[in-house]
């Protein structure tokens, strides 16, 4: 029998992906951040009530390392990252896949504006030419990118306005159909300050009673990586951890153990912020690759 | 019952008391935010084809359809023609009916016909099929990096990538699920 061709061929895109990830940890360990690894199987995520938990005997599979990254900064690490395996159930699509890589990482004393700002100089940093292709579109990484808040991407790019799209339950409709579709594709874009509903672990904007510090980068149209300025309140954390267990009950969702020892440790958290992002997605951008089964070596259907 | 998570290219389901199959298939998410299930479905009767795009906790009746064991015999100007192989009866299914399995057809294969009461109207292939490389361009000498691959066109009108060193006149098994090269078939 000969190789398997379908494995063969995705060497040279394979290789550039360990390249890629060798430059990421160098970009953050030049900075002096500590790579950790946090356990990858927990016995409570934090509840969300869209992001369901793969199930591992009594306990699950990691949906995100952000709970035991911030019990680390609780605990006074101040600037940490991770490149670890997350999974969540049923997530399969062209950019999707249940089992994914993550970067994430925290920065102490900082809100999501540093976070912005990490994410232009880690692309800077991997993209030296200053331009992507990708699907055809030429990106110019030319730092600042563009930054609008979600409030006026509803008023730019969607008929209905941001107020109007929550009261009626068309928040993700809207901003997965209308805005990421118009969002421009020659650059990246950031968009933040997300309605407080869409984001139960970052912190309010201050004199803003509805709205939290939540950014999301978006690439080429793509949903790149998601940040916020970390909620480090441990009544307030409680509080928007039980309205989403409430939501997952009412739609019939499995309820989940609460994570006890973060919501302890939280009152220890100092002001940070933290950002995830999808490293099969920006391997997708730099190797220009259409989905995200083409930058992974083995996807759930060819295991 | 199925549910949103079941959702892929080639299910079939029952809308609206016709059977339907899933064409084309994406999933979409917003990382924090509620799936979106967008679906090409095609009748499959009327061959009608629309977009349609589903919400978790939506669930779906499967299309149950009877599956007669048949023989493809032949393609003519009226379509692709099949043999019942317990009546020896005949039948038609058009273009527009097999969509892409047409490429996986090879004369006096068996496969299976799902029937709507007399009408087929869909096929059931085997996963996977051998066919024949009629074109590709020749192996350029001095590429020899592994894992390069080129354009080539099967008998059946069927092009898909297939590895650099595959010469035309081989057979090769592609896999029907994904349309995608497998390996060259010893002869």
């Amino acid at each position: 029998m000969e190789p398997n061709w379908q494995l063969v061929r995705k060497r040279e895109t394979l290789e550039r992906r360990a390249r890629i990830i060798h430059q990421i940890r160098a970009f953050f360990m030049n900075q002096s951040f500590l790579e950790v690894e946090t356990p990858q199987r927990i016995p409570a995520n934090a509840p969300e009530l869209f992001i369901d938990a793969v199930p591992s005997a009594e306990w699950f599979l990691q949906t995100s390392p952000e709970l035991c990254m911030k019990r680390l900064l609780s605990a006074g690490y101040e600037q940490l990252f991770q490149i670890c395996h997350c999974w969540r159930s049923g997530e399969r699509g062209r950019r999707h896949l249940p089992e994914y890589t993550m970067l994430e990482w925290y920065r102490s004393h900082c809100d999501y504006h540093q976070l912005m700002a990490d994410c232009e100089d880690l692309l800077t940093t991997l993209v030296p030419e200053g331009q992507l292709l990708w699907n055809n579109i030429t990106i110019d990484l030319a730092t600042p990118w563009p930054r609008i808040t979600v409030k006026d991407a509803f008023t730019n790019y969607s008929s209905i306005s941001l107020d109007d799209a929550l009261e009626s339950d068309q928040f993700d409709a809207i901003i997965t159909e209308i805005i990421e579709p118009s969002l421009p594709r020659n650059k990246p874009i950031f968009l933040y300050d997300y309605p407080l509903e869409h984001a139960s672990l970052a912190r309010k904007k201050p004199d803003h009673e509805n709205t939290a510090e939540r950014v999301e980068l978006y690439i080429g149209g793509m949903e790149l990586a998601n940040g916020f300025s970390e909620l480090n309140d441990p009544a307030e954390q409680r509080l928007r951890f039980q309205i989403e267990e409430d939501l997952r009950r009412q739609q019939g969702k499995t309820p989940y153990p609460s994570p006890i020892p973060f919501l302890d440790e939280l009152e220890q958290l100092p002001d940070c912020a933290g950002i995830a992002l999808g490293i099969d997605r920006l391997i997708m951008l730099l190797c220009d690759k259409k989905t995200i089964d083409d930058v992974v070596l083995f996807t759930p259907e060819n295991l | 019952m199925y549910n949103c998570s079941d959702l892929k290219k080639g299910l079939k389901l029952l809308i609206d008391g016709e059977p339907h199959v899933i064409a084309q298939f994406d999933f979409s998410k917003p990382g924090k935010g509620q799936a979106l299930y967008r679906c090409k479905l095609r009748n499959m009767i009327t061959g009608s084809l629309f977009d349609r795009t589903y919400r978790s906790g939506e669930s779906f009746e499967p299309a149950s359809l009877e599956e007669r064991d048949m023989q493809y015999l032949y393609q003519d100007e009226t379509g692709y023609i099949f043999m019942d192989k317990k009546t020896y009866d005949q039948i038609t299914l058009t273009e527009e009916t097999l969509g892409d399995d047409k490429y996986f057809l090879i004369d006096n294969m068996d496969v299976e016909i799902l029937m709507y009461g007399e009408r087929g109207i869909g096929i059931s292939l085997p996963n996977f099929v051998n066919l024949r490389v009629t074109q590709s361009d020749p192996w350029v000498k001095g590429d020899t990096a592994a894992g390069n691959n080129k354009p080539a066109t099967v008998e059946t009108g069927y092009t898909l990538q297939v590895p650099s060193f595959v010469e035309e006149g081989v057979l090769i098994q592609i896999d029907t699920r994904t349309g995608d090269y497998v390996t060259r078939v010893k002869e």
